[in-house]
Order: C-alpha cells, then structure tokens, then sequence
C-alpha cells in the first residue's frame, strides 16, 4: 500500500538524471591550450596551422591537439609549462598579426556540450591566473578636460567677436584656464558669455595690470568628478571589449571604487603578455583627411619623407597603404556614444551607424557642414607598454601604432548621427564596429598591483577543496548510517544526489567555483542532512507512540515537513542577502548555500520518501529500521 | 541507536533566570570585546601589502616575527603558506598624512615595492636563505558599495526573517528569534575578537552564515512549540516550551554534529584558505546550539506565549463565519 504516487517517482527519477548528465561534464579537467587569433585582417587558414604545428615540431613541443575552431585556432598542451613555451614559440613563428592567449580548453565530449552540459569555470584561487589592479591616471583626465575647454573657450571668443590676447592652460595641473583680455569690457563680455555657455566652469577674475585683463576659468570639482566616474566606466567597458575579443577564458573585469579597475584573467600565467593587451590605451579619432588611401600624394610623402607640415603619414589597416590625413582631430573615441553595424537600405553595402555625444556631434556638425564631398579618416592610436628591466628597474617604454581604420567620403551634414558605408564586406562592418565601440580608453591607465597564482597552487587548493568535501560528506554519510540504519542509508543515498543536482546546477547557470564556494558545498551538505535528521525523529516519536510502521513513515514525513519548510525559507532569506550583497567570496559562497537549499529540500524530502516508498511500500512491516 | 533518552524531561526552562543572565553577560563581554579590542580586518578591509617569502630550509613562523619585530616593522601578519618553508607577510599601510591622501596611484606601487625592500632586508639580516618570491600591494576589496549594500542587505534579512515568522507564527516567535539571533551573531563575533583571528571577508560570509544557521535551528524548536501548543487541552506555556526543547534535544544535537563534522573536515583538509570560515563556523554552530536550548525559549516565554495566540485563525475568525 504505497501513498507514494506514480508521478512522483517519474520526477524524482527525471531530475537524477538531470543531474547526473549536467555535473557529467565536471569530471573531464580542462587542459591547457593556446588560442591563435587573426588580428589586423590577416588570414587563419590551413597555411597558418601548418607554420604553427611546423614551429612546435621544430622546437620539439608536444601537442596533443591542433584545430581551427571557427575564427581562432587552438592547440592543446599536456602541462602548463609546455603551454607557456609553446606560446612563445607559436608568437615567434607567426609575427605581430596574431594574437597568442593562454587559454584552457574544454575536454567535456561533443554530445555533452550540444545539450549545454559544460563544468563549472573555476575560479583564479583554483586554477590560478594573473590578477591587475588598474587604476585610472586622473591627471590626464584633468589635463584632456582643460585643453578641450580651452580650446572651446578661444572658438567661443571667436565667435562672439571678442578680441583676446591669449587662452591658455595654467601651468599647474587643476588651476584651469587663463585668458588674457584687453579691456575690462571685454572682460565682462567674455566672462558673460563663458558663464553661459559652459555651466560646468567656474569663472573668475583675476589680477589686472594695464592692458592686461586677466579671467580665470576653472572645471567644477562636481563635474570633474562625475567625469572621472564615466571615464572609469568607460575604460571597464572598454577593457571588457578587448579581453573578450581575445578569448581569455572567464575574464573578471570589474569596476572597484571611484579609480581602480580588477582584471582577473584565469588560466593566464605570463603577466607581462597579459600586461601588454590590458595596458594598451587604444584611441580613435576622427580626423579631416587628405587624398585617399594610396593617394600619389601619399605614395610620394612615404617615398621621400616629405610630409605636409598640417598632416601626418600613416598606413591603413589591413591593405598598408599609406593615407595623409590632417592633423587636425574633429572628434575622439570618448565622444563615441555607440557604434553597430548593419545593412545599408538604398546601396545594399555593410555599414556602421555611429552614435556621438552631444560636444562630438556639434563639432562634427560645423565640420561636415563646410566640407561636403571631401574626405574623413578615422584613426586608430594604440599606445603598448613595453616593460624593460633597465639597471635592474621596471622601466615602461610606450610603443605607439597609429593606423587609419576607415577612410571615406563624407556624403552631407551630419551631426549625432552618421553611418559609414562602403565596406567591403559585413564581417568588415562588425569587426569597425567594435573597434570603434571598444577600442579607446577615455583615459589612460597604469596597473598598481598585480599577483600571479601559479597553477600548481591553484591544483593544490583543488586538491585540498575536493579532500574537504569528499571527507566531511563520507563522515555525515557513516554517522548517518550508524545512527539511523537503514532511514541513514536512504538518507545518504538522498545526499549524494543532492551533491550531483547541486554540481549540476551550478554548472548548467554556469556558477564560477572557488574556495569559498566549495566551502559553502560543504556546508550545505552538513546542513542538509538536518531534514533527515527532522523526518527520522519524528518517524522514530511515532513508534515510540505505538503507530504501525507505515503509519509512523506517513506521519513522519507529514509532520516534519512543516518544520523543514519554515527552517528552510529562514534560511533561504538570509542565503539570499548574501547573494544580493554581491562581493567576492560572499556572492560564491551565498549562491551555492541557496542553491543548496533549495536543492537538498527536494532530495532529502522527496529523494528519500520516493526510496522508502520503494523499500517499504508493499510489503508488511513490524519494525522500520531507524 | 541512540544517544538521548527520549523521555527525558530536563528542566531547561527552570533555569531560566541563570541562562538569560549568562547569555546577556556573554553579549556584554563581547560588545566590550569588540569595542576595547576590535576584530583584526585582513586586507580585504584595510588594504595594505603581501609579501610572500620562501626559504631553503624550514623556518619557524616564530622567528619571522622576532626578525620583523627587531627591524620595528610594525603589526605584521604573518601566516604559514601550506609547508613550513613558505610564509606571508601581510603589513598594513601607515598612515601617514601625506600618502593617505592620495588614491592609490602610482604611488602605492612604488610603496610596495619599498615596503617589501624593507621586509626582506629585515628578513635576510637573520636567515640569508630567505627569498623573495612576489609581493603586491593590495587594495581594500571592502569598499563603500560593500558597507552600504551589506548593511542593506542585512536590514532586508532581519526584516525578511521577521516576517515570514510573524506570518507563520506570531509576533513574539519573530520577536524572540530576532533577539536571540543579535546573541549569538555577537557572541560568535565576540569570539573571533578575543582569539583575534584575522577578520576577512570569508570569514564575514562565515558571521552572515551562522545567522542563517542558527535560525534555521530556533525555527525547529519553534515549530514544535506551536504544534504542541495547538495540541494539549490545557497548556502550561512553561511546560509546552520544556518538552518541546526536550522533545527536539536529540535533533538539535545531531543536526549540530553533523554540520560540526563537515566543518571540521573543512578546517582540516580544506586548506588555510577556508580555516577563517571554517572556525567561524564552529563557534557559531555552538553559539547558535546553546542558544536554542537556553535562551530563545525563555525569551518567549518572557515574552508571554501562549495557546490563545497559536490557534489556526480561519477557523473562529468571525469574518469567515459571516460569509455565505
């Protein structure tokens, strides 16, 4: 006679499956690979792969697996040390075109991953990785805001018609703008027309002599801090851009107080390398140009190195032809508010459709406006630190590339708004998308601290992490036996799943393991025996009131049930405000206990009660074994 | 097997006035501690520098402190990496003026790097065979955002927790609850201050843990109380709180055991990354254990429990009676 229905049996065999087939993926340890990608328009065809896997040979570096997947290529290594060496050696053989990143690859098998069954990334502190704290130069922030508004402030005395000595910077930093008037008229004028035009400046007179009228304008501290905070902004969307692009498994980027930017890349263990894409301060700027790319003018100035004094000389992305374009910027990267790319409706060409702020877009407005039909770049400046040990210190070298990304017409006025078109191809169209979307740091930045945890200390707290669970779940699984018999064993075999489900949660929404997440693993799994603990006593109170096996089986789960929900949803509460409280090791350890939670309710409630159903169901009972 | 007589009838409520006191006293003492001595905030509160240093042959942590200590650097932290040829210093910043000003900039690096200078010359003048093998300033990962959010967090907890037991119960189960909750989240904090371990953000998710624990354990005994309550014909609140402390005894443990095991095995094997939370664990399973038998009942019972306020309201709720 079992009250035990059909249909629950069904779910509780359904979801062990479940989760079986999504911690599955668990048991297969990534290894260690390295990820070539084509950067700069150079090809990644089977050419490469053979000057790849003929460099490896060359240097008598095994590798295990050599594979185009999709638009990179990945070769794995049998141990981390091989794969540092390899990366050195695959970077040599393929030149600057090419991106190297130290990556792990997945060994889960094909049918897994097809049904989105993948394990669960492990954290810095369990597979090691390089860890940056990056901090936002403020100066320069500083500094690029006065220059910009001094040169607002001499377009804006221009216009108004009032005649102005000089406008310059002070000399120190922060000090704001000096503008040098002639008369006290013109002062007042200026002063006038300063105020209202630019809100954000703090406008004063300052000391006067003779036929010098001097006024001061300084960028409120208010907006200078609100700058600081999109600036910062800015570069962790920016740095996020880059590092996805290079396929870095499981980046951390993460904004940190008012300055400071984490990078925590995993799997990577050469700082210096990781240093060089995260530390380089890419720009754009939209620039007047001069002749088109491969113009003869140009082709001339390359040849002899002649260069008009108003411009300068540089190659265009990919074909390397060379492009005059004026030194003259109308607008920069940070004026960027958007970038995507699509269909243009009446040519059938790719485009991308650009966004600018409101300072960008009046700027490109008075440009375009009086240069219809002439030509516009738009130039890429990367700057890459090199780090040298000169006398025995770190010296930061800067290594500057500028290349023209894009060189086209411009068709009519525009302002907010605008597309470039023309491209060759939609894959063209994406990649200057993302460029333009994620290539400039509003400012630049320098890495304050950085640690490296070695994989060998990343496999030791695995090692230690997996001994702790595995320990502290064998001794609850005995005492559980011992103390309540046979219902120990069911309740055992409940935790055990519950250990699998949970695995399987936490990989199938893709949870990144840590130290602290294997702590709240234990946890949970010493405090989900509780329900069990709750269903026995209550099964062992009812045959001490002289209730029939079965009955005492009914009553049981019955009567602690309410009890388990209650402590349950209490629990759950405060497993909750860890989650949302969102740092570090709180939010790793504060997910996995409310997955936990919810998890062991279902396998030490239902689990067991569909097993002593099974066990008990239809046969007479004297005693239960509890 | 087992371990409890089921019959048993100890008088935990008799004794009430005694536990109360010793539980208010431990709240006291640790509201001192905490006040006089503090806890000891690792870097992921106070930022500062790491220097982890290896030596050829084994070294005791002992003689790192005296080394450091004659070279007056002052405060450091010095734990054993794993073996005992690996140690971490761990210093923080100085605040002096100046430098405390400023963002961590350029400039912190650069201090960093001289603080480590410093360490390692203080280091080698006792052992030459001490190395250094990476030092990195660390910035306080606990930022305003943290205070803030956790502090919030915390309220919606408190809030959270009382509801649902003012819903589910009645008012002064929410009430003794929360009470004994603020006992043994300061007792267990308390604790960690007199042992001065160091206080980090482990161990802080550790703390926020044996809330969830040890309401998790009031909760039981609580149910109990109601349903036994709703139970007997004519209830004496002081013996319906006794049996039903007795009458969850045996769980009470046990559930204890269980998780005091698991944490314990954490504590051994897991690593001294997870020792913080792992002994943080262990005093508030006992705290949270203790308080369930001795202090939340009598709280209630303070409070004024009884039958009259535990009776299911649907069915002589008068509204419903009125209804067609």
């Amino acid at each position: 006679m079992s009250d035990f229905p059909r249909w629950k049996y069904a779910l509780v065999a359904l979801v062990l499956l479940f989760g079986i087939i999504y911690a599955l993926p668990n048991a297969f340890p990534p290894v260690p690979s390295v990820q070539v990608l084509a950067t700069h328009g150079a090809p990644l065809d089977a050419s490469v792969k053979q000057k790849v896997a003929d460099a490896l040979t060359a240097q008598k570096v095994p590798y295990s697996g050599l594979a185009i997947e999709g638009d990179h290529l990945v070769a794995d290594f049998p141990n981390a040390d091989v794969q540092a060496k390899a990366a050195d050696v695959v970077k040599t053989a393929l030149g600057d075109n090419y991106t190297v990143a130290l990556n792990l690859a997945s060994t889960v098998p094909g049918w897994l991953r097809a049904i989105h069954a993948d394990s669960m990334p492990l954290g810095l502190d369990l597979q090691g990785g390089v860890h940056f704290l990056m901090a936002v130069d403020q100066n320069a922030v500083v500094d690029k805001q006065e220059e910009r508004y001094a040169d607002d402030i001499r377009s804006l005395l221009r216009e108004k018609n009032i005649r102005y000595e000089s406008v310059t910077r002070n000399a120190q930093r922060g000090q704001g703008i000096s503008v040098v008037l002639r008369s006290a008229a013109d002062r007042s004028a200026a002063t006038d027309a300063i105020a209202t035009e630019y809100p954000d400046l703090l406008v004063q007179d300052g000391p006067s002599t003779g036929d010098r009228f001097v006024l001061t304008a300084k960028v409120k501290p208010e907006k200078l801090r609100e700058l600081a905070l999109a600036t910062i902004r800015q570069n962790t969307a920016t740095l996020r851009n880059r590092i996805n692009a290079l396929g870095v498994s499981e980046p951390l980027i993460q904004q940190q107080g008012e300055d400071q930017i984490v990078v925590e890349l995993a799997g990577v263990q050469n700082p210096a390398e990781a240093k060089k894409v995260i530390g380089a301060i890419a720009t754009l700027e939209y620039r007047a140009g001069i002749g088109y790319p491969g113009d003869p003018r140009a082709v001339e100035a390359a040849r002899t190195g002649n260069v008009p004094p108003d411009a300068n000389l540089y190659y265009e992305r990919g074909t390397n032809r060379p492009v005059l374009v004026s030194k003259r910027i109308i607008a920069t990267g940070d004026e960027l508010v958007d970038a995507s790319s699509g269909v243009d409706q009446q040519s059938g060409t790719p485009k991308v459709d650009v966004t600018l702020s409101a300072s960008g877009a009046k700027k490109m407005l008075d440009f375009t406006s009086s240069n219809v039909g002439k030509p516009m770049a738009v130039v890429y400046v990367e700057t890459v630190y090199d780090t040298k040990i000169v006398d025995g210190k770190e010296v930061h070298i800067p290594h500057t590339t500028q290349e023209v990304i894009s060189d086209a017409t411009i068709q009519g006025v525009f302002g907010k708004n605008f597309q470039t078109t023309g491209l060759n191809s939609p894959k063209e169209a994406s990649e200057l998308a993302l460029l333009l979307k994620g290539g400039s740091l509003a400012a630049p930045m320098n890495i304050t601290s950085q640690s490296v945890i070695g994989p060998s200390m990343g496999q030791d707290n695995i090692e230690k992490g997996l001994r702790a669970v595995l320990l502290g779940l064998g001794l609850v699984l005995l005492a559980a036996a011992i103390y309540y018999h046979l219902f120990g064993l069911v309740a055992d075999i409940a935790l055990f799943f519950n250990l699998v489900i949970l695995v399987a949660v936490m990989s199938m929404i893709g949870v990144t393991l840590t130290m602290p997440g294997i702590a709240g693993i234990v946890l949970t799994l010493g405090m989900a025996i509780d329900a069990n603990v709750l269903i026995c006593e209550r099964v062992r109170e009812e045959l001490r009131n002289g209730s029939s096996p079965h009955a005492a089986i009914r009553a049981g789960y019955d009567k602690a049930w309410s009890t388990i929900l209650d402590a349950n949803v209490t629990h759950l509460i405060a497993a909750l405000a860890l989650t949302t409280m969102g740092s570090g090791p709180i939010k790793g350890f504060g997910v996995t206990l409310l997955i936990g939670i919810l998890t062991s309710m279902f396998t030490s409630v239902t689990v067991t009660h569909a097993i002593t159903a099974l066990i008990h169901g239809n046969r007479k009972l004297k005693t239960l074994s509890v | 097997m087992e371990i409890f007589n089921h019959n048993s009838n100890v008088p935990f409520l008799h004794w009430r006035k005694i536990s109360i006191v010793i539980a208010a006293l431990l709240m006291i003492a640790s509201v001192g501690l905490l006040l006089t001595r503090g806890l000891n905030y690792g870097l992921d509160f106070t930022g500062g520098i790491s220097v982890e240093v290896k030596y050829d042959r084994t070294i005791d942590i002992a003689d790192v402190r005296k080394a450091l200590d004659e070279a007056g650097i002052e405060n450091p932290v010095v734990q054993s990496l794993g073996g005992s040829r690996q140690v971490l210093i761990r210093l923080q910043p100085k605040v002096d003026g100046k430098e405390g000003a400023g963002g961590p900039g350029e400039g912190a690096s650069a201090r960093a790097d001289k603080v480590a200078a410093s360490v390692m010359a203080a280091l080698r003048k006792e052992r030459p065979d001490a190395v250094e093998s990476s030092h990195s300033f660390v910035s306080p990962q606990v930022g305003d955002e943290l205070k803030s959010d956790g502090s919030i967090a915390a309220i919606f907890v408190i809030i959270g927790i009382g509801v649902y037991l003012w819903i589910r119960f009645e008012r002064r189960f929410a009430i003794a609850a929360l009470l004994t909750e603020v006992h043994d989240t300061l007792v267990t904090l308390g604790v960690i201050s007199l042992v001065q371990r160091e206080f980090d953000l482990t161990v802080l998710a550790s703390v926020l843990a044996v809330i969830g624990y040890s309401i998790n354990d009031k909760v039981v005994v609580f149910d109990r109380i109601r349903e036994l309550f709703r139970l007997a014909r004519k209830a004496d609140p002081e013996e319906i709180l006794n049996r039903s402390i007795n009458t969850t005894l045996s769980r009470t443990i046990i559930t204890s055991l269980f998780t005091g095991i698991t944490m314990a095995a954490l504590y051994f094997f897991g690593g001294p990354q997870v020792h913080g939370f792992a002994i943080t664990m262990l005093i508030g399973i006992v705290v949270g254990t203790l308080s369930s038998i001795f202090v939340a009942s009598p709280i209630l019972l303070w409070l004024g429990v009884s039958k009259k306020d535990l009776m299911p309201q649907t069915r002589d709720n008068p509204e419903l009676a009125r209804r067609p």
